[in-house]
């Protein structure tokens, strides 16, 4: 008891620390994605997750190695808080064939089989009946791993989220649904588009139990999402968690920004979930400048590492253009 | 051999497949306590149980994409979609994420799903009953599609599904359901091959599906004119054995497509390109085809039937290429 007493402060540290690491690298990633797009280096759309650091870095430490993850368009975020290499995300980006893809997928399909991440799904919704069913085959199975689903609040208002919430619950299956609210459906405002904004409640309509949690406060969501996991571990149901978060930048680089004010975005900033976080750190005395500037030393070499993965890859050559189409029938488990 | 009926024979494939391999399940509106829409699923349920022979909520999208899931997590799921116009809810599914997940995460995926459903006219059904939109799903990459014409090839081609590594479709003429015949096994089945259901000499008659019957009545009726037709099944819509079409019409010279879906952009008119760009110098006259009127489909029996394609139809589109 005396020993674990004294080791807890030093995890925690460690933990603590872990967590800020994490929301500082997709925070830089992001915005080293945003100056390579404007240089032409990414293309097509690029949906940044600046802001909503917090949901993300805070929802995967709930989650084991088995577990199955289903993602959105704006997937950076979770891919790089599951551990796929900065070098393979930004590789896709560039549509190197070393990307995670081989350059087929590109900014909203982040793929990685060995993480269990099954992708960045572009047609919003569409994310949410893959999860059912990869939870469908784990219980079908007898296996013991969960599957998170995280979607936006636009998803809300698809036919496919009630289908799959309503789906989920019926057949017991273990999916933990993570709704990132970050109040704009691409430009339309949650109050603009939902008759009940309150978003958790629409889960009790199917039964399914439902919380909503600060988004921007990453030890909050760590927390509200590790019970939900646990219960969704044991109990083998679905359970839905609100995560209330807000985007700093516009929907998509192709975006204006005309739909909100600069005060508004402003007033959310001012809730940054890496300042407030680093600020409480060193009000605990868990953070010093020193570790600070290293941290922010050990985050750009990785990324500047990622750029030149990305730079070096090789393109895939036109010649291999319809591979993966189809499976080759001996790749096919029997 | 064995003598049964469509419908049967597709209940005996999917039976056999529960039975030998545990990671086969079935999924679709009223297939367990109904019986099916078609009785295809009926009494599987008493023998497989419920956990493998899934009554589902009328949601086509979601049980479809979690068919989708399920084959992804390593699941042999078979979809009932209980009529093709009711699959159009679940396109999304279909077309964005179950021909896009291979090739869209680098070969890192695939999508071992069978999706069955009901197609056709001529039953009184009217316009959102009664479709052939095959040829939507054939032209979709990354999706495979069939669609058996007779006894055998309903046992044959499911399973040959089943091997199949990546989604197949399985269009199911609702026409043919108490059809009787053989089913043979024996050979296997593969997918991607046509086949010859009658040799000719004079003129290659090209169909799928629902219409191969009257196809085979309208040969019987030219052969009474000295006209020897060929009557080609093509069995696979995508991937299309454009060898079998080509050698045929090469053989013959002259082609008709027949056809239930509606002739603008139907599959009769991908076959009619392939035959141009493959075998317009075996051509002595130009390709004909014989497709559905372009109406949604009418309710009254003699409004249908002018609508689908009939005997008269394709033994005139036939006379009119000598």
């Amino acid at each position: 008891m005396a020993t674990e007493m004294l080791a807890l402060p030093e995890l925690q540290r460690d933990h603590a620390l872990k967590l800020l690491r994490e929301m500082l690298l997709i925070r830089r990633f992001e915005e080293k994605s945003a100056e390579l797009y404007t240089l032409g280096k990414i293309r097509g759309f690029l949906h940044l997750y600046i802001g909503e650091e917090a949901t993300a870095v805070g929802a995967m430490q709930a989650l084991t190695a088995d577990d199955r993850i289903v993602a959105t368009y704006r997937e950076h975020g979770q891919a790089l808080a599951r551990g796929i290499s900065a070098g393979a995300v930004m590789a896709e980006m560039y549509g190197k064939a070393n990307g995670s893809s081989r350059g087929r997928g590109g900014s909203m399909h982040i793929f990685d089989a060995s993480r269990r991440f099954y992708g960045g799904y572009a047609i919003v919704g569409g994310g949410l009946p893959i999860a059912v069913g990869l939870a469908l085959a784990d219980r079908m199975l007898g296996r013991a791993c969960i599957t998170a689903c995280f979607f936006g609040e636009g998803a809300v208002a698809e036919g496919e989220f009630h289908e799959s919430l309503n789906l989920a619950a019926l057949w017991h299956l273990p999916v933990l649904f993570l709704c990132e609210n970050n109040r704009y459906a691409m430009g339309t405002a949650l109050t603009r588009s939902e008759s009940e904004t309150d978003l958790h409640l629409k889960a009790r309509g199917y039964n399914v139990a439902s919380r909503a949690v600060d988004g921007m406060d990453v030890l909050a969501v760590e927390a509200a999402v590790r019970e939900a996991a646990a219960a969704v571990r044991s109990d083998r149901v679905p359970h839905f968690v609100e995560l209330r978060t807000y985007r700093f930048r516009a929907h998509s680089m192709a975006d204006p920004d005309l739909y909100r004010t600069r005060a508004e975005v402003e007033e959310w900033k001012h809730r940054c979930p890496i300042a407030s976080y680093a600020a409480m750190l060193r009000a605990e005395g868990l953070l010093t400048d020193a570790t600070w500037k290293e941290m922010e030393a050990g985050v750009a070499t990785e990324i500047a590492e990622a750029v030149a993965t990305a730079e070096a890859g090789p393109w895939e050559p036109v010649e291999d253009l319809t591979r993966d189409v189809h499976t080759p029938r001996e790749a096919m488990q029997p | 051999m064995s003598k049964t009926t469509y419908r049967e024979a597709i209940r005996g494939a999917m039976r056999d497949a529960l039975r030998a391999d545990p990671r086969v399940f079935l999924m679709g509106e009223d297939i367990g306590r109904y019986g099916g829409a078609f009785a295809v699923t009926l009494g599987l349920l008493a023998e497989f149980g419920p956990e493998r022979i899934r009554d589902t909520p009328l949601s086509e999208s979601t049980f479809v994409g979690a068919g989708i899931g399920a084959a992804l997590g390593g699941m042999r799921p078979i979809v009932e979609v209980m009529t093709i116009n009711f699959s159009l809810l679940a396109l999304d599914q279909i077309v964005n994420n179950a021909a896009t997940l291979r090739h869209m995460s680098g070969g890192q995926f695939s999508v071992p799903l069978v999706v069955r459903m009901a197609s056709g006219g001529g039953r009184g059904m009217a316009a959102q009953h009664s479709h052939s939109f095959e040829c939507w799903y054939a032209h979709v990459p990354g999706i495979k599609s069939v669609a058996p014409a007779t006894v055998a090839d309903a046992r044959g081609l499911l399973l040959a599904a089943l091997k199949e590594p990546d989604p197949v479709f399985i269009f199911e003429h609702a026409l043919l359901y108490p059809l009787e015949g053989e089913t043979e096994d024996g050979v296997p089945m593969r997918i991607g091959e046509a086949t010859i259901r009658r040799a000719g000499h004079d003129v290659s008659l090209i169909t799928y599906g629902g219409t191969l019957g009257k196809v085979l009545q309208a040969a019987e009726a030219l052969a009474a004119q000295r006209i020897d037709a060929e009557v080609v099944d093509l069995r696979t819509l995508r991937p299309l054995d454009t060898t079998t079409i080509l050698e045929s019409v090469r053989r013959t010279h002259r082609a008709v497509i027949v056809d239930e879906g509606w002739r603008t952009g139907s599959l009769a008119a991908e076959v009619s390109a392939q035959i141009m760009e493959g075998a317009f110098d075996s051509l002595d006259a130009p390709v004909g085809r014989v497709c559905s009127a372009e109406v949604p489909m009418p309710y009254a029996r003699h409004l249908e039937d002018a609508t689908m394609p009939q005997v008269p139809a394709i033994v005139g589109a036939v006379q009119a290429l000598f």
